[in-house]
Formats: structure tokens, C-alpha cells, sequence
């Protein structure tokens, strides 16, 4: 599998505050990356880098197998970027921005621009929005046309900085359907963000930035993989210890987690010994767990550095 | 990409609201000037004045010399300090370069937007100076009159017209120059225009100051009304010569450094 974004040993200090401080990214084709961070942990700077809006102090990146920003010219127009939220002519219409973007830069053939325009903005669902200038659209509309200007030239590599913000929970269903959609057709997507959630549903890789360190970067699969652990569901959590004496690791309330990957094996035990089971499941770690573990060990290594 | 830029201009506006402004001040004088009669003595006054009320054809050229001390440049800096810095506050320069649309040519498309805006506004404040002027005084088509009290042809008159609004629209290059300079340097476009206007304040008052002659043949503002002398006859050119030079060295020596800080900066607005 080909690589689309590697970087290497990045760095970006502003003045005395190091922003980014030796990231190396390493995002596959097809795949869904989530890119995690508190705010202020340089995910948006790290973008920027990506995009060659904001020039590396140190190391380097490669775009789509090209070195950034002195290929910018040949890369970026197979790009579509999102960063920090949409910005727009307040009082151009939707259509109108995003004519003038694509005709800004290479890549966007003028002959096809008015169907391509009107694609996009159904696919973001803005296609009856009509003439009315953006200023007068809310967030959320402003959001979906952001989008909508990521997508305008079909790019195999989306970077997208926050997508769901502004929108409401039909509309970030929607945009996860929309991403899902794109990823299936082969693009590879790029998803910064804060929300776990969002990134557990959709991503399939995922990396965790620290203070300006990358802390984590794994298949989300292995990172969510079974612990070893069954978590067992029942009314007499007491009795339970009774019968696996030794193996109980531990017990909240009507939860009880027992050292042991077979649930059959653990359930047959329970049932025998006649301890009511009312559910029983292997005990995966929720991709919070997993982050929290993992920015609070960097918090450490930053003090100590 | 130059096209893209010229659309953002003249779709946008605040452009057609700041030409109207602009040719607002110029009608008012015409109009106090046909209630009242009271031209200024000859060499009082803005330029030309005094010559309209007995040749309303002259008025192009005094509304470019009632405009051009103060409301032009002020419209000039506004313009420019927003060419880079209203897109960065507006958050649409990263998606701008991101497209990518290239540092060099966006700076390069700007400043042609800008000179573009300089020349409609020159043209329209001659245009609606002439429209004003033949409507509200006696306009004689045969000839005008020179500074210098010869007569001239109507070509002559036209060509020099001609010339003038292009000595003009240069003058404004070296003020589109400092605007996109501080544009470049700030994400806020009221302080790129603010600081262009701060550099013309001082420029005209060390000018009006003695003590500040050896600098006074470098200041940007020194040359701005030679395109009086465009009207003298014979053409006085030393002045007119010496403010394109001058202006030349400014616009170079400031996009040349415009250019070197916007192509190594990190945008993150």
C-alpha cells in the first residue's frame, strides 16, 4: 500500500512556542486516518504544514509521494482541503465562490465548472440554495459548502480539518454517509478532529497528537482489540466472585469483568454453578480509554524534556 | 487568475460604493460653483478651477485635481491594505493558496485588481467631471486653454487629458504599493490601509516643512500634481519625468519586498 501523507520529523516552532515538535505522520491510500488532539496540541498547525500554508521549521512532507510545498503546484489540486472551518464572499452566492476558487488555481477544467458546481452542491445537499449570497446561510449550510469546495475536483485525498462543525446530528450522520461514500470509492480521507466519537465511527487508522507529539499511531482495529477480558452482566455480581475466584479483575454495580477471551467458557461456568447471566460480552477498551492512556504518558515526557 | 481577481473587485460592492463617493465631492464643487459664480482667482484653489466657469471642459481635470490630494489616496490605501489582509481576516486566503492558487501570482493578480481600480476611478471621476462640467458651464469643444494662457486644439487637450489620468493612475501605484505591502505584513486590512495613509500624512506634511527640504525631492506625495504641468505649453516634463521615476523606485523597491515577505510567510489566519 502507497503512502499519500508521510511526514518526517516535523517541527514548527512559532518564536519560543514549539507548535509541532517532531511528527511523523505515515497516512495509507484508502485509508480513513483520525487525526486526535486536545485543542492546542498542533493538529491544525500540522494541516497547515500538510497544505504548505505554514512552512516547516524542521523535516519534511510528502503529499501523494511529493515533496510539499515545492510541489504544491502539482499536488494540491488533487487535494481538497477543509481547515478551520469555511470561509467564504459573504456576498457572492454559494455557486459563485465556489466558481471563483476553482478557477483560482490549476486542475479545474472552466468547461465543465457549471456541472461540476451543480454536482457538488447536491452531494453536500445544497443543490436548491439557489442565487442567495452566503452571508445569508447559517453555519451549517456554511459548513456543507466548505465541503462542498473540498470535493469540487474529485481528489483522492481529502484533508479535512472538523467537518461536522455547525452541524446538527442529522446533518453530521450525513456527512459521515457522504465520507463513507467517498472512501468507497477510493478516496482517502484525512479527519482532524476533537470529537472521539465521530473519528471511532469512521476511521479506520488512527493517530493522537500530544502537545505537539504524535503519542499514538495505529490501525483502529488493534487499538480497540479485545483485552483478554470478558465483561459479564448480572444481578449477583457477589455470587460470581464465589465461583471465579481469583479470575475477577473487577466489579461495578450489576458489571462484573473476569480475566478470560472465551465468553462461552466463562458463561458455561456462571450457568453451572447457577448464577443468573444476563449479558455477556468481550471487553474491548473505547477508543477514550485508548487516547487518554496515551496523552496522559506524554504529558510525563513533556515535563521532563 | 487575474480574471478571478478583477471579479472579486467589481462584483464586490464596496467597490462602486467608493468610486460614487469619490465623484460626490467633485458635483458638489461644480454645483456650488454654477449656484454662487465665485470661481477662485486664478492660482488659488485646486488647480483648473478657476478656468471652469468660463470652460466647462476643463472640469475633468479639476475634479482629478480636487480628488487626488486626499479622497483618492484614502480610497487607493483602503483598496490595497485589503487586497492580502481581507482575505486572511476573511479566512479565504488559506483556501486561496491551499487550492493552490501560487503566492507569487495571487500577489501579482492583486495588485493588477488594484491598478485596475485605479484607472476605473480615475476614468469615471474625468468621465462624470466632463458630464458635470459641459452640463453645468459653458463647455467650448474648440480647444482649451493652457496653463500658460495659450490656446490649445481640442486634440491637444484630449491627449494630454489622456495623459494626465495615466500620470495619475501611476501616482496611485506607489500608494496600491505601500497598501499591499502592509498587506502582506498584517491579517487586519484597516491597519494595512491605515499604515499606507500614515505613510502619505507624513509625506505631505515633511513636504510643507522647511526643515525637511534635503528629503522633500524623495517623498511619494512630492510629484503628485505635476500632471499640471501636462497642460503647460510647451509641456513643463522635468517634474512629470522625476515623479514617474520616483514612483517607479517606490512600487519596485515595495513589491519586491511585499513579494519576499508574503512568499516566506505562515499563513494562519
Amino acid at each position: 500500500m502507497s503512502s499519500v501523507i508521510v511526514t518526517r520529523g516535523l517541527v514548527k516552532q512559532f518564536g519560543r512556542v514549539r507548535a509541532v515538535d517532531g511528527i511523523d505522520l505515515d497516512v495509507g491510500a484508502g485509508d480513513v486516518y483520525g487525526f486526535l488532539g486536545a485543542n492546542g496540541s498542533g493538529k491544525t498547525t500540522t494541516v497547515r504544514m500538510l497544505l504548505g500554508l505554514v512552512l516547516p521549521t524542521r523535516g519534511e512532507v510528502e503529499l501523494l509521494g511529493q515533496r510539499m510545498p515545492r510541489a504544491g503546484r502539482r499536488v494540491l489540486p488533487r487535494v481538497g482541503a477543509l481547515v478551520e472551518g469555511p470561509a467564504h464572499h459573504r456576498h457572492l452566492s454559494g455557486a459563485a465562490n465556489l466558481a471563483l476558487l476553482d478557477a483560482a488555481g490549476p486542475g479545474g477544467r472552466r468547461r465543465d465548472r457549471r456541472r461540476r458546481i451543480a454536482e457538488v452542491l447536491d452531494q453536500v445537499g445544497l443543490g436548491g440554495v439557489g442565487r442567495r449570497p452566503v452571508g445569508a446561510y447559517s453555519l451549517g449550510m456554511r459548513q456543507r459548502l466548505g465541503l462542498a469546495g473540498a470535493l469540487m475536483r474529485r481528489p483522492e485525498l481529502l484533508v479535512l480539518d472538523e467537518p461536522t462543525n455547525g452541524l446538527d446530528p442529522q446533518g453530521i450522520a450525513e456527512v459521515r454517509e457522504l465520507l463513507l461514500d467517498l472512501h468507497r470509492g477510493g478516496t482517502t480521507v484525512f479527519l482532524s478532529s476533537h470529537l472521539l466519537a465521530e473519528v471511532e465511527q469512521l476511521c479506520s487508522r488512527v493517530g493522537v497528537l500530544d502537545r505537539g507529539r504524535m503519542v499514538l499511531q495505529d490501525e483502529m482495529t488493534r487499538l480497540t482489540a479485545p483485552t483478554g477480558a470478558t465483561v459479564v452482566e448480572t444481578p449477583e455480581p457477589g455470587r460470581v466472585r464465589a465461583v471465579l475466584d481469583g479470575r475477577v479483575l473487577a466489579a461495578s454495580g450489576e458489571r462484573v469483568v473476569v480475566r478470560g477471551a472465551d465468553p462461552a467458557e466463562v458463561n458455561a461456568l456462571l450457568v453451572g454453578a447457577g448464577v443468573p447471566v444476563t449479558g455477556l460480552a468481550l471487553q474491548r477498551p473505547t477508543l477514550e480509554e485508548v487516547v487518554l492512556a496515551a496523552a496522559g504518558t506524554s504529558a510525563d515526557r513533556v515535563e521532563r524534556a | 487568475m487575474i480574471g478571478v481577481e478583477l471579479s472579486k473587485m467589481f462584483r464586490r460592492p464596496r467597490t462602486w460604493t467608493t468610486i460614487a463617493v469619490l465623484n460626490a465631492l467633485p458635483v458638489l464643487v461644480a454645483v456650488l460653483l454654477r449656484l454662487t459664480d465665485l470661481a477662485p482667482r486664478p492660482g488659488e484653489g485646486p488647480p483648473f478651477l478657476s478656468a471652469v466657469l468660463t470652460n466647462g471642459a476643463l472640469f475633468p481635470l479639476a475634479a482629478l485635481a480636487i480628488v487626488l490630494p486626499l479622497f483618492l489616496p484614502i480610497a487607493v490605501a483602503v483598496v490595497s491594505g485589503d487586497a492580502v489582509a481581507g482575505e486572511a481576516q476573511a479566512g479565504t486566503l488559506r483556501y486561496l493558496l491551499a487550492r493552490p492558487a501560487g503566492r507569487t501570482r495571487l500577489l501579482v493578480a492583486k495588485l493588477v485588481a488594484v491598478l485596475a481600480f485605479v484607472v476605473v476611478t480615475v476614468v469615471v471621476v474625468a468621465a462624470v467631471g466632463f458630464v458635470t462640467g459641459t452640463l453645468l458651464f459653458d463647455a467650448q469643444p474648440v480647444g482649451g486653454t493652457s496653463v500658460s494662457g495659450t490656446s490649445l486644439t481640442q486634440e491637444e487637450l484630449a491627449g494630454r487629458t489622456l495623459l494626465a489620468i495615466g500620470y495619475v493612475a501611476v501616482s496611485m501605484l506607489g500608494v496600491a504599493a505601500f497598501g499591499l505591502f502592509f498587506s502582506t505584513l498584517t491579517d487586519s486590512p484597516l491597519a494595512a490601509a491605515l499604515g499606507a495613509l500614515a505613510v502619505l500624512v507624513t509625506s505631505s506634511l515633511l513636504f510643507t516643512l522647511d526643515a525637511a527640504s534635503p528629503v522633500a525631492p524623495y517623498l511619494p506625495t512630492r510629484y503628485w500634481l505635476a500632471f499640471v504641468d501636462l497642460f503647460r505649453d510647451p509641456v513643463l516634463w522635468r517634474d512629470v519625468v522625476r515623479g514617474l521615476a520616483l514612483q517607479g523606485v517606490y512600487v519596485g523597491v515595495l513589491l519586491t519586498a511585499a513579494w519576499a515577505n508574503f512568499t516566506t510567510k505562515d499563513v494562519t489566519s
